[in-house]
């Protein structure tokens, strides 16, 4: 994105193109940062609203970006956690760009819909530190494996969702009580950790000591993070987007004496998210070591062009870099090819998410030198 | 617009302290504190755009989801 950005601003062309990873121009129009998860088509979905809505509702104490300005336009004068919370008014339904719902209905798997269905989630905010989007996907892939395989018992429902979520974005201190259907009063941090201790226990009891060193991983930075949201959200300015965001700001509230109408602290709040590594106040604070790396450059460059070995993107990935001349086309659910000699299109299916991988097909495309032969085989 | 410089902050150090060696060490330590800020916000200063009104005035998007 920033290599496209460059190249589209060198002349002839007129204007320099910057790009910003936020989800609000402060005047009334939203942008999404969607997540989509592979769910198994046999899950009622009436468990997937139920206990997921709660966990979203509470999920942005954790990945929120951060916004200055309260309301859609922006119109009342403060922080909030979230940028996507004041733009979501319904808890369940198909639009994306009107009555935004909490549980977007939207579902074309790109696989087998008998099997498979998608779980399109629009109400994520688009986050820069690389904790924010680790736990943001890392937590929500747990619960929704933990609804998938029934494991949840109890009914944590809030009341009034959409208002509830406004609620918890619009208090940076974290001491919005939450309240539940059965009576309980409970902040959004208290909220995360009820699903952190059911997570835990799922853990334990499905995987005990075979669990990935990645999910151990979530566990504990979800923890660790929730336990210093609970005692003071500023000890995790170097983890989270919104506590980073909201510390700098109101470092220059106390230097400059601003309050939250100032142009000033507007601007932070956008160029915060200005992608340009000279420009980019997240990357500024990145550079001098304020906020957290999971990753390293090098693997982020790696990433651009390598593609992950254990799916089907392997496949898809592979064979436009290898057989460059006689893909005619790859899309999510097929790579189809031009082959010399044959008259029609040939069309390989990768309906399957989890094959085309390197330990099914790395060897085949690693000593085939043209196409034929793997579609060939593949198509048999 | 104008930027206020407020006083340096040395408040802690002229308050009354019955333990004397607790508070020198906190003053201390707040004014690394304060050291460590001005520099990332100095650094930050640098590269702000420079007309704040006029920049976030002009970034509207159109369409989106």
């Amino acid at each position: 994105m920033l290599d496209a950005q460059r190249l589209a601003s060198q002349p002839p062309a007129t204007a320099q193109i910057v790009l910003y990873k936020n989800n609000t121009d402060n005047k009334g129009a939203s942008y999404g940062a969607h997540e989509n998860f592979l769910m198994r088509r046999s899950t009622p979905f009436a468990d997937i609203v139920r206990h997921l809505t709660p966990f979203f509702v509470s999920r942005r104490v954790v990945c929120g970006a951060g916004r200055v300005g309260i309301g859609r336009d922006g119109r009342e004068h403060g922080f909030q956690i979230s940028q996507r919370a004041d733009y979501f008014e319904v808890e369940v339904g198909l639009e994306t760009t009107l009555k935004r719902p909490i549980i977007n209905t939207r579902d074309e798997p790109h696989a087998d819909p008998e099997k498979y269905r998608r779980l399109h989630v629009i109400i994520g905010d688009a986050n820069l530190a690389e904790v924010s989007t680790y736990l943001k996907v890392g937590t929500t892939a747990l619960v929704l494996a933990m609804i998938e395989d029934k494991f949840i018992t109890t009914d944590p429902a809030v009341s009034g969702s959409v208002a509830s979520l406004r609620a918890v974005s619009h208090d940076p201190t974290l001491k919005h009580l939450l309240t539940m259907h059965d009576g309980r009063t409970m902040t959004a941090v208290q909220l995360q950790m009820e699903y952190l201790d059911l997570a835990r226990k799922f853990v334990d009891d499905r995987l005990g000591d075979d669990a990935d060193a990645q999910t151990v991983d979530v566990l504990a930075r979800w923890e660790s993070v929730l336990t210093r949201l609970e005692h003071d959200p500023m000890q995790c300015a170097g983890e989270l987007d919104w506590v980073a965001k909201l510390k700098l700001l109101q470092q220059y509230r106390d230097r400059d004496d601003l309050d939250w109408d100032d142009a000033k602290l507007h601007l932070i709040d956008l160029q915060y998210a200005d992608i340009r590594p000279d420009k980019g106040l997240y990357a500024k604070l990145v550079a001098a070591g304020r906020i957290e790396r999971l990753l390293d450059d090098a693997s982020v460059e790696d990433a651009m062009h390598d593609p992950p070995e254990d799916t089907r993107a392997y496949f898809r990935g592979r064979c436009p870099e290898k057989y460059a001349e006689h893909v005619a086309a790859a899309s999510r659910d097929s790579v189809i090819f031009d082959l010399p000699g044959r008259e029609s299109l040939q069309r390989v299916p990768t309906i399957d998410p989890l094959r085309g991988s390197k330990a099914h097909v790395g060897a085949l495309l690693d000593e085939c030198d043209t196409a034929l032969d793997p579609v060939a085989r593949l198509t048999r | 617009m104008a930027r206020e410089q407020k006083q340096p902050r040395k408040s802690t150090r002229d308050e009354t302290a019955t333990d004397e060696v607790v508070e020198t060490d906190v003053a201390e330590r707040k004014e690394v504190i304060d050291d460590d800020v001005d520099a990332i916000l100095d650094e930050i200063d640098e590269v702000l755009e420079t007309n704040a009104e006029d920049f976030v005035k002009s970034f509207i998007q159109k369409g989106g989801q």
